[in-house]
């Protein structure tokens, strides 16, 4: 049993305890560490003044990752390294050519806007092969316009450096044993607790004896929770470490429930490009580098994204308790809104999503008002089992039409058995009226989501492959939208 | 074609002109650059955080707050009754509350405030207050309030010539459209730190365009004298208008527990906050008729122009009045009425914001251009040009306003700018894609810009600055503008080292601080650089002239042979470092401190007729967009941008580029994603970023070519012959809009623009409906 968090600041060892362990680490930078440099924009993960980049033992190297502080509980660093922008000193390459090509002009996102694109120097996660409008969608800017900012990641090409002294002192920090943290809040006296099991053994157990315990992953849904809503958690399971396993194999891709987007990105595109187009666009870098596949699972909220997607693919989910395990197709998870079928001491341990064979049609659409780094108005999941001309089935499933990420029955039986035609598709789009009621927000209105619902179906016809000879698979919309 | 970064004009070798990057850029990358959170906190200061209401009209029958009281770090709770001076913090009518009295007028009004240990803590009591009300009708849209018949004063009406001529006219153009608010969201949340001095003294530290009135508002409300209180700003992060009336209510706030507690006291908003309980850009509804010959040429133009001004007075008679100043933009109204409905909701007040009423003018007018243009089946860049302005003493050269039209080169940049983007054959291109593709449409617009220069309330155009040089030849600047990123310190710096020869690294520019400079206008209108730079200007000058006397004396030549360069002064046959000479000043008990004083010449305007020159002088500038939309979903891109804008002779081209670009790439958020959602109960739904949008770097057009125009130069002898440059190209973003309306309906083949904005894919796809509509069903996709 341990009481103190331990992580690397430029090297050199911090270790902290009695400290309330869902304070985030832009207030304890912002506070106790008097590390000014990191803003705060939003609190939620959205706006990226709040960069800072926190590395892991990675194979035989450190892997950097740009990070949202301001969502990041300050226990997630236990055995990890941060770097701020005050780490960069203000000689850095990037900080050079930020101030050369006036990159800056009010300031404030500036800090954050040089750890990203100091992480994309440095080959940090996500920015490898990635646009440099992709690595820093997750940084707004008010005041440029973003060109100088693009250009400044240009000029900086992407050099890792191998860190072995870094190397050496993380495999320190590793830990052979749970960490528990344990903290009252003077004003209240309530106690809370911070649970960081070792293994997934360790994780199965802990689950058993704390089944109250709020399990954390990377924080980007919890992390709102707190500094939003100023819900006080009082016990925290933490597995943003454990359960990273990725198994590809020819039948699928196994996800461990913690691998975080950034990682799931490249075999989930290897499953289709349209899948590892969905994830790239799910929040911007920063929130794929913490936010985990299975927590946007297991969260059952009716518009995240991977689950629309993962439905129609067929996906199975795999549930622990103890050493028991139960696997159930993704879509019977999600019960109502609001419940999943979970049992008490029970967690999400992974998703595997079965290959699709060669002849299916597949299309998974994300519909948002910016195109990058939006929450889902609609989002549509779709495969065609195809024999021949006939859609031998179908399984077409949306987010953001339901309480609960859902497929279209409805839709379904319209295409089903029928040969794919215009006429299938826009019967399948009518049907969609009797699949869903959807609800107006600000995302959208009903009759919005379930029209353009029904045209992502219309469209379609146009896009899949061969369609009259008209048109490739991927229209102009590849290069009209995706750069 | 590769994607253009910002070009910068070849540096001149003079100071000014010279792109100089910004006096805070090396701060700003190593994250050393102070703002208002980031001052060491004193150990005892207390945190802020206002109780609010939840109704968006009611009396307030009783209000409660033992829980506030009781909750765990909470030091003192406070309303109306506690502030000893004006309950007020509006910019001039009086009537915006720092907290509710028995009304609340807008959902999310602070009706109390706590002062806790912690931010948290105060945040988490404030949520405890326990308040009855009694419900009061609520108009949240213009609809209501028009139903209502509620204004924050009367319509105004702008007109001149005979617009009975419509009836006469061989075609009839009218329609009608909404556009949509806009947050400021500057990425630093509002904020304010008021230290108590001695004897009644307060001084603040405030994220504000506006210190003077932050000044006067604090004092009324302490009942102190102004000379009381301090406000000090070194930067903000990032202003917009947002700033400029905004800050005043969270400075009270601090300065008002300050007072009672005798301890310091920071009101830091958190994003939420922020949006919700801070005014915004006025949403406004159009509707028009236009009377035009065949060429598109308007005989006679009737415009309604009703705007959302939210539940109180704030900067709306003169944001609405700009509205009005610029429904002609670069065009000939002459025969035109002019109404202007100022609409009292049950809204956030809304405010100053980049343009002030300027673009929802100017948008209304370029909607009437491309209206016209799909009526009658023209190029919406013919019927522009027919629109024009005319030369000098061609009668077509004075605005709806009676102000001679003397600068007019919109017609020369449009052409500039017509040729160097291809837009003809380009134009044909997209027409070609159109017919061809099944669902995706182009659109390509050319929309110019033409904006006036001057705060249209006369009195408001003065500056002031200090200077002061030191015996070691060091230069202390400090002026009343104020620093939001625009880069004013950077230019003002540029015209003070110019002055005296110097390197800007002698340069020490400091924070604004009304204890310098006193009554200074609000750094908007984008005016800062205009009259900061002159009243430095005249500052320094009068100490280089004293210098001068010193130099001539020792070299025996006259004064006006003293030369100011590369650091030294000569004269005659003396050569000297400038320090120096500042040391021979001293001891020779010269005054080498001054005061800089500037007021802009020339202007009038008699509110009562709506007649004048409300401005000194017109920037313009044309944008030409190319967008593509995918007609099922309404999604859209913009594929590429090329504009040209003219600021006289840039004072630091790279700064200005930097605000074309970044003004630009605002105004298109206005336009197309950024959509301010209320509830029917006045709730605004969308308040932080996860559901407002603005820009994020992969909506920068594929392709931008920018460039300052090179016949730039200020008719009027602004300093240096530069022009002002923070707004108006926010209007290029229009251009945009006019190409997703040429795309709709090039898609639906309606003879009628049905786009409405911001053009998200909702709207979008609202917009084809409507187009399908007017075009009768439509065959295939
Ligand atoms: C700025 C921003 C943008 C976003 N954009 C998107 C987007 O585009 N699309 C989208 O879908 N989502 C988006 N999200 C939401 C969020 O990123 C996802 O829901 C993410 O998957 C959550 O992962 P996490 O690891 O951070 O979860 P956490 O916040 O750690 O946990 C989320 C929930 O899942 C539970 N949980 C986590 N792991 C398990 C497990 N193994 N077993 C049982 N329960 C578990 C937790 O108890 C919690 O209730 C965004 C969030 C932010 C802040
Ligand atoms: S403060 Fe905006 S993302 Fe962290
Ligand atoms: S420089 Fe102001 S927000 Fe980026």
């Amino acid at each position: 049993m341990s009481d103190a968090i331990r992580f690397l600041l430029d090297g050199r060892m911090e270790r902290l305890s009695g400290f309330d362990p869902t304070l985030t680490l832009l207030e304890w930078l912002r506070g106790p560490a008097g590390r000014m440099g990191t803003k705060e924009g939003c609190a939620e993960g959205d706006c990226g003044a709040c960069t800072v980049l926190v590395g892991e033992l990675e194979g035989e190297g450190v892997l950097w990752r740009a990070v949202n502080a301001c969502i990041y509980f300050l226990p997630m660093l236990d055995g990890k390294a941060l770097m701020t922008v005050e780490s960069l000193g203000g000689e850095h390459p990037v900080q050079r050519d930020m101030v050369e090509l006036h990159g800056s002009q009010c300031g404030f996102c500036t800090p954050g806007i040089v750890m990203s694109l100091a992480g994309r120097a440095m080959g940090a996660a996500g920015t490898q092969e990635a646009d440099p409008r992709d690595v820093l969608a997750g940084n707004l800017c008010r005041c440029t316009g973003y060109g100088p900012i693009l250009e400044a990641a240009r000029r900086n090409p992407q050099k890792p450096a191998a860190d072995p002294e870094l190397v050496a002192q993380l495999r320190e920090l590793r830990r052979k044993e749970r960490l528990t943290l344990a903290w009252t809040d003077p004003a209240t006296g309530v106690a809370r607790r911070w649970i960081k099991p070792h293994d997934v053994a360790d994780l199965a157990r802990a689950r058993l004896e704390s089944p109250e315990a709020r399990i954390v992953a990377g924080a980007t849904d919890v992390g709102l929770w707190v500094t939003k809503r100023h819900r006080v958690l009082p016990e925290i399971l933490h597995i943003g470490d454990l359960m990273r396993e990725i198994e590809e194999t020819p039948e699928g891709l196994k996800l461990g429930a913690g691998v975080r987007y950034a990682e799931a990105h490249a075999p989930m595109k290897r499953i289709h490009a349209d899948l590892g187009e969905l994830v790239r666009r799910i929040g911007a870098t920063q929130v794929r580098n913490s936010g985990a596949v299975g927590a946007n699972i297991a969260n059952g909220s009716p518009i995240g994204d991977t689950p629309p997607a993962l439905i129609a693919l067929d996906a199975v989910l795999t549930l622990r308790r103890g050493d028991e395990r139960r696997s159930l197709p993704l879509e019977s998870y999600f019960l109502e809104y609001g419940k999943q079928d979970i049992r008490s001491g029970e967690f999400v341990e992974s998703v595997f999503i079965p290959r699709p064979a060669p002849e299916d049609f597949i299309r998974i659409v994300k519909l948002t008002k910016r195109f990058d780094s939006d929450i889902s108005a609609v989002c549509m999941g779709l495969r065609l089992r195809m024999e021949g001309e006939r859609v031998a089935s179908a399984r077409l499933a949306f987010g953001g039409m339901a309480g609960t990420p859902k497929r279209a029955a409805a839709a379904e039986a319209a295409l089903t058995g029928k040969p794919l035609s215009q006429d299938s598709l826009e019967a399948a789009a009518q049907a969609l009226a009797q699949d869903f009621a959807p609800l107006t927000d600000m995302r959208g209105s009903s009759a919005y989501r379930l029209e353009a619902a029904g045209n992502l179906l219309r469209r379609f016809w146009f896009e899949r492959a061969g369609a009259g000879g008209v048109l490739p698979q991927k229209p102009l919309m590849e290069g009209a939208f995706h750069g | 074609m590769a994607d253009s970064a910002p070009v910068s004009p070849p540096a001149s070798s003079t100071r000014v002109n010279a792109p100089i990057p910004h006096e805070s850029a090396k701060l700003h990358v190593s994250g050393r650059a102070l703002y208002a959170d980031d001052v060491a906190e004193p150990r005892n200061l207390l945190h802020l955080a206002f109780g609010k209401s939840t109704l968006a009209h009611a009396k307030i029958k009783s209000v409660d707050l033992s829980a506030v009281r009781a909750a765990p770090g909470v030091v003192g709770v406070y309303t109306a009754a506690d502030i000893p001076g004006a309950n007020n913090v509006a910019p001039f009518a009086g009537d915006d509350r720092i907290l509710a009295e028995d009304e609340v007028i807008f959902l999310g009004q602070p009706i109390f405030l706590v002062a806790a240990e912690s931010a948290t803590a105060a945040r988490k009591a404030a949520l405890l207050g326990k308040i009855e009300y009694e419900p009061l009708p609520a108009y949240v849209t213009i609809a209501e309030a028009r139903a209502a018949g509620s204004f924050i004063e009367a319509s105004q009406i702008m007109r001149r010539g005979d617009v009975s001529r419509l009836e006469s006219a061989p075609r009839r153009v009218s329609g009608r459209f909404e556009m949509g608010g806009q947050d400021h969201f500057y990425l630093e949340g509002q904020i304010a730190v008021a230290t108590p001095m001695e004897q009644g003294g307060m001084h603040i530290l405030s994220s504000t365009q506006h210190p003077s009135e932050v000044q006067h508002l604090v004092a009324h409300a302490l009942h102190v004298n102004s000379a009381d209180v301090v406000i000090e700003l070194r930067r903000m992060g990032g202003g917009f208008g947002g700033k400029e009336t905004q800050p005043a209510l969270f400075a009270a706030a601090a300065a008002l527990v300050a007072a009672k507690t005798g301890r310091p006291a920071k009101y830091r908003a958190d994003r939420d906050e922020d949006m919700e309980i801070t005014g915004k850009r006025h949403e406004f509804e159009i509707a028009y008729e236009a009377g035009v010959d065949e060429t598109g040429r308007l005989l006679a133009l009737k415009m309604d122009l009703a705007s959302r001004c939210g539940c109180s007075t704030d900067l709306s008679p003169a944001i609405n009045d700009r509205a009005l100043f610029h429904a002609d933009n670069c065009y000939f109204l002459e025969n035109v009425e002019l109404i202007s409905h100022r609409f009292k909701t049950h809204t956030v007040s809304n405010t100053a914001f980049r343009g002030f009423g300027g673009p929802q003018g100017m948008l209304a007018i370029e909607r009437v251009m491309d209206d016209i243009a799909l009526h009658l089946g023209l190029d919406p860049l013919a019927v522009r040009k027919a629109n024009f302005y005319g030369p000098p003493g061609s009668g077509r050269d004075v605005t709806q306003y009676q102000m001679p039209v003397t600068d007019f080169v919109a017609d020369r940049i449009v052409e500039d700018l017509r040729r160097r983007a291809d837009y003809e054959s380009r134009r044909a291109a997209v027409e070609v894609f159109n017919r061809e593709h099944p669902y995706l449409k182009r659109g390509i617009s050319l929309t110019p810009v033409k904006f006036g220069i001057s705060f249209t309330t006369t009195h408001l155009n003065q500056a002031g600055a200090l200077v002061h040089v030191y015996a070691d030849g060091s230069v202390h600047l400090n002026h009343g503008g104020t620093e939001m990123g625009q880069g004013l310190n950077t230019k003002v710096a540029q015209i003070t080292a110019d002055v005296f020869g110097l390197g800007l690294e002698s340069i020490r520019v400091t924070s604004t601080r009304t204890d310098k400079v006193p009554n200074t206008s609000a750094t908007a209108a984008s005016s800062g650089a205009d009259m900061n730079g002159w009243a430095a200007w005249n500052g320094a000058e009068t100490i280089r002239l004293r210098l001068a006397e010193v130099m001539a004396k020792k070299a025996g030549v006259p004064p006006e042979e003293a030369v100011f360069e590369g650091g030294r002064v000569r004269a005659g046959d003396l050569d000297l470092p400038f320090p120096e000479l500042c040391r021979l000043a001293y001891l020779a008990r010269t005054q080498l401190s001054a005061a800089g004083f500037y007021a802009t010449p020339k202007i009038h305007y008699d509110r009562a007729t709506h007649s004048g020159r409300p401005f000194l002088y017109f920037c313009y500038g044309a944008a030409v967009s190319e967008v593509v939309l995918d007609t099922f979903t309404g999604e859209f891109k913009t594929l590429r941008t090329d504009l040209i804008h003219d600021v006289g002779r840039s004072l630091n081209p790279a700064i200005d580029l930097g605000q074309v670009e970044g003004a630009f790439v605002q105004g298109v958020g206005w336009l197309t994603i950024e959509e301010l959602v209320y509830d029917a109960k006045g709730r605004l739904t969308t308040h932080a970023p996860s559901t407002y949008k603005i820009p994020c770097a992969s909506d920068r057009p594929e392709i931008l070519n920018m460039e300052l125009w090179r016949g730039g130069e200020n008719r009027e002898p602004t300093i240096h012959r530069s022009k002002a440059v923070g707004e108006p190209p926010f209007m290029l973003g229009i251009s945009v809009f006019s190409a997703l309306t040429h795309a709709v309906a090039s898609a639906t083949g309606a003879a009628c623009a049905t786009l409405e904005a911001p053009a998200t894919p909702e709207r979008i796809l609202k917009a084809l409906a409507a187009g399908r509509g007017e075009a009768g069903p439509r065959e295939g996709a």
